[in-house]
Formats: C-alpha cells, structure tokens, sequence
C-alpha cells in the first residue's frame, strides 16, 4: 500500500515538469508561429544526427571492450596494416559531412528568420527597465498609437518589430513565435515574426537586465483580423471620460499627484512619456510587465506601494489618502 | 589563522550595512522623521531625535543617496537646478547656499519650498524620499567628504562628481551676506 503510494507520488512528481511541456505557455518546442517552426525542425534534425552519432560511437566502443585481445592475429606486415587508416578516413569524412549538413542546415533556417520583403505591421518594442514600451506604426501619423506590454498581432501576417533598448540591453524572445532578439541602446534591431495560429504567447526578456529582469514578461496576442481590427480601433480612441463621481476624483487626483510626470492618459492633460502609456490600462490582461492580472485590487496595491511589489523600479511611491487611492485606483481600471 | 579569517569576513561583512535597504518606513517611524525643528526664520535647526537613533541613514548610508539621485531625477529637481549647476532656480556647486549645508533646511526646502519659485513637495513625495532627496542634495555641496557615495551616472559626467573632494577646499567662500533671510556661509 505504501509501496503504490509512493510510486504513484514518485511519477506525479516525475510528470510534473513534463507537464510544463504542454499547453502554449512559453516553450520552444510548442511552436506557432513561422520562424519557430523552423527552428524546431533544426532542433529536431540536430538532437536526431547528434543521437545516432553518440549512439554508433557507444556501440564501438561496446564492441570494442567485449572483444578479446587476441582474438585477431597482429597482422604479418605491420608497415602495410591499412586497418585503422580506414577507420579513421571513415571518421573524418562522417564528421565533415555532417557539420557541413548541420551548416548549411542552420545558415537556411536563419536566412528564414530575417525574411525581407513587404510586412503587413510595424510596431516599435523599447526595452526598458523593466518593462516594454510599444509603439504601433501606421500608415498614417493618425494611426499610431502606443501601449506597453502587450502585443496584439493579427494571425497569419507578416509583423515587423523594431526593436530599442533604451537603457541597457534586453533580448525579445517569444518561445512559441521566435527565436531572440536582442535590444541593444544606440543599435536598432530587428525581428520579423508570423504567427499561424490564434492564441495568447508569452515571452520575458532573455539577457540579464537588472534587479527585476525575471519580471519583464509581455503578451503577444494572435487573434484574427476583425478582432485585432477592432483593438486597434479602441487603441486608438482618446481615453474614456470618467462615468460617476469617483472616477473623476480619481483623474483629479492622477492629474493633482505626480503620477502625471511619467504616464500618458491621452485625451486628458497627462502627457508624461517615462513611464508605460495608461490610456487604456485596464485594457489589458496584467500590469507592472505581468506580475499581476490587471484588477482594481491589483492596482490600487502597486500604487501604494510600487518598490516593495518590485523592488528597484522607476517608480517612485506616491503619498496618498486612502480615499484618493481608491479613487485613482477605480479610474484606472475604468480605462478600459 | 583561523582567527584573521574570521576578522576579514566580519569587516567584508559590515561593509554590506553601508548599503543597506529599507524600502519603507514604518508609518510611526515616518511620522517621527516628518517633525524637524525649525528655527523661526525657518533657516537650520535640529532634526527629530529619531533620525540619530537610526544613525543619520540619509547621510551615511549608499542606497539612499542613490535613492536620491533617482528621486532628483524623477520629480524634475534638473529643470530649475539643472545637473547641480544651476539655472533658473540656484546651483549647488558653487560652496555657499542661501539656507546652509544642514539636513533640515534642505529637508524644509523640499518639503515646504522657498519664496521666489521653489515648489513644495511635501504633498507628492513620501518624508523618506525627501529625506533621501535632501541626502542627495547635500552630496552634490560636498560641504564634507562622506563614506558614502551614490551611484554612478550612466551619462557623461558634466560636473564634478558627488564623491568628490569636499567643497570647502574647491570653491571660494563667496560673497557675504546680504540678505537678512540668507544663512550661515559655509
């Protein structure tokens, strides 16, 4: 009985990492979009040749321990044994060939990463610390707008990324989509991703960053054309107008406190450009680069007290009342 | 053998309470720090005894100086007082102050403001982030030299940096004064 209750416990918890594999939260192997799915099949074609090397290699050696001494004779003629002359050609030409394979392999997969030609979007991702300023581009200066941290994408369409670090480096990496890229201050970067299936990817930077560099995740959002038509549409529109009586208070005192020195709430007379672009933060899925789903509850904890949430970022605790703190709080997750 | 060991790792280790990190005050504590005594012209005074108990952090300890200079950054101190050279509003660099080098009267500065164009802070900023941006500014007089030092720009230097070599030796003492409002020259 024990015995069954161990096993069992040892394979869930066996099975618990594997889990982790499933699903498309975040794994280079559970790829959706283009440049991804390439790199996959590189990762597979390079564990599959490297697999059947080591074991061919394993099998002489085996082969080679199990065999008397002397089961063969010393040849007669020693200045003519060709024996390991072959075997060592025979290993020479194995390997050029099969990282001469591999080269070409990985030089075709990453000609396929950076494709040129036209794209459908452009978007501007700066890295900051910690978290992702993004700008879209349009045809038109009226078109653009800007958010942070989450990237809605239409499915099945080129994007193009133009990628920023602003004050040290970052790496862009979107697992399921792409490979890295990195965000270099003074180097504009870029990085062209297609996802070919609908759904919510995660990505995090990947290059070192600073104290809160395990805390800058973003979203991209994949969704089909008529619905990323319409949240372009809404991203566009200027802030909500507060509806009752609180919300106002709570643009008063956003307005009032320094809050407006850092964020833009467009259509009001918060025109701050440090900190993300708020206009419609309650818009989105999660605030402070996803450390928290976006609820009132959880922003009205990261006003109140922004450095104990996430030590070391760039911003600063605002003093405020209780009353005013509900109220900036109810404004915030109105800006839908 | 043993012992010299044992005496590196302590020093190493004391060294790590020059940076020490409180992210925030205790409400009580805060409270306490907030209650400067001004003298009437609202020039120099004593700060609260609570700040000697905690042993002066704002003027000893790295992380909130650093604190500071962040906080001078984020609310904007550089658009009057540029880098610490001045502009609109007075620089700190040139060795002689209207209100004296002192801690509270840097602190009563931020909080409160100063006729002629300084704004009070008091209301936007928590009494701990004052007292590091005060920390901060005092750093920037370099009226004594101090353990401790903020870090390090990002940008090129455009002024001397804080951890320099006290004031006082650089700069002339500069004109004495001539308002009755003006403080003790350095």
């Amino acid at each position: 009985m024990i015995r069954a209750a161990r096993k069992a416990c040892s394979s869930a918890m066996l099975a618990a990492p594997l889990a982790g594999c499933g699903g498309n939260w975040q794994s280079a192997l559970d790829v959706y979009g283009t440049s991804a799915i390439s790199l996959k099949h590189l990762i597979i074609l390079i564990v599959a040749v490297c697999s059947l090397v080591w074991m061919l290699v394993l099998i002489a050696l085996i082969a080679a321990l199990w065999r008397s001494r002397d089961a063969r004779p010393v040849s007669p003629e020693p200045g003519r044994e060709r024996r390991m002359t072959i075997a060592v050609t025979g290993a020479v030409v194995a390997t050029v060939l099969i990282i001469g394979t591999f080269t070409v392999m990985s030089f075709v997969a990453t000609r396929a990463l950076t494709v040129a030609g036209q794209d459908d979007l452009t978007i501007r991702v700066r890295g900051l610390q910690w978290w992702w300023g993004l700008e879209y581009i349009g045809p038109d200066p009226s078109s653009r707008f800007e958010t942070a941290n989450e990237i809605h994408i239409p499915v099945g369409r080129k994007v193009r990324l133009k990628l920023e670090g602003l004050d040290v480096i970052h790496s862009f990496w979107v697992p399921s989509l792409a490979g890295k890229q990195d965000l270099v201050p003074g180097r504009p970067n870029e990085l062209t991703i297609r996802a070919e299936h609908a759904g919510i990817y995660r990505g995090q930077c990947a290059e070192f960053c600073g104290m809160q560099h395990a805390h800058m995740s973003l979203l991209v959002i994949a969704e089909p054309q008529d619905d990323f038509d319409k949240w372009t549409a809404t991203q566009r529109q200027t802030a909500a107008q507060p509806a009752d009586e609180q919300t106002a208070a709570g643009l008063q005192t956003f307005l009032a406190k320094p809050c407006a020195a850092c964020h833009t709430i467009r259509g009001t007379a918060a025109v701050g450009t440090t900190g993300p672009d708020l206009t419609h933060v309650g818009n989105r899925r999660t605030i402070a680069a996803g450390l928290f789903e976006t609820t009132r509850g959880s922003l009205a904890a990261w006003i109140a007290d922004p450095q104990t949430i996430k030590p070391g970022n760039n911003m600063p605790m605002v003093p405020l009342t209780p009353d005013e703190l509900r109220a900036v709080s109810a404004y915030l997750a109105s800006l839908k | 053998m043993a012992g010299v060991v044992l005496l590196g790792l302590a020093t190493a280790l004391a060294g790590c309470q020059r940076e020490e990190r409180q992210l925030r005050l205790d409400p009580p504590i805060a409270d306490a720090l907030d209650r400067v005594a001004l003298m009437p012209n609202r020039i120099s005074g004593a700060p609260p005894d609570v700040y000697f108990v905690l042993g002066k952090p704002y003027e000893v300890n790295a992380y909130n100086l650093s604190q500071g200079k962040r906080l001078y950054a984020w609310f904007g101190c550089r658009s009057c007082h540029g880098d610490g050279q001045g502009g609109s509003g007075p620089g700190f660099l040139d060795g002689w102050w209207y209100y004296g080098p002192e801690m509270v009267s840097i602190f009563a500065s931020i909080r409160d403001g100063r006729p002629h164009g300084m704004p009070a802070f008091g209301n936007k900023m928590t009494t701990d982030q004052i007292w590091q941006l005060a920390g901060y500014v005092q750093t920037i007089g370099s009226y004594q030299g101090k353990t401790a030092a903020p870090s390090r720009n990002d940008e090129k230097q455009t002024r001397p940096a804080e951890n320099r070599a006290p004031a006082k030796l650089l700069f002339d003492e500069g004109p004495s004064p001539v308002h009755p409002d003006q403080g003790p020259t350095p």
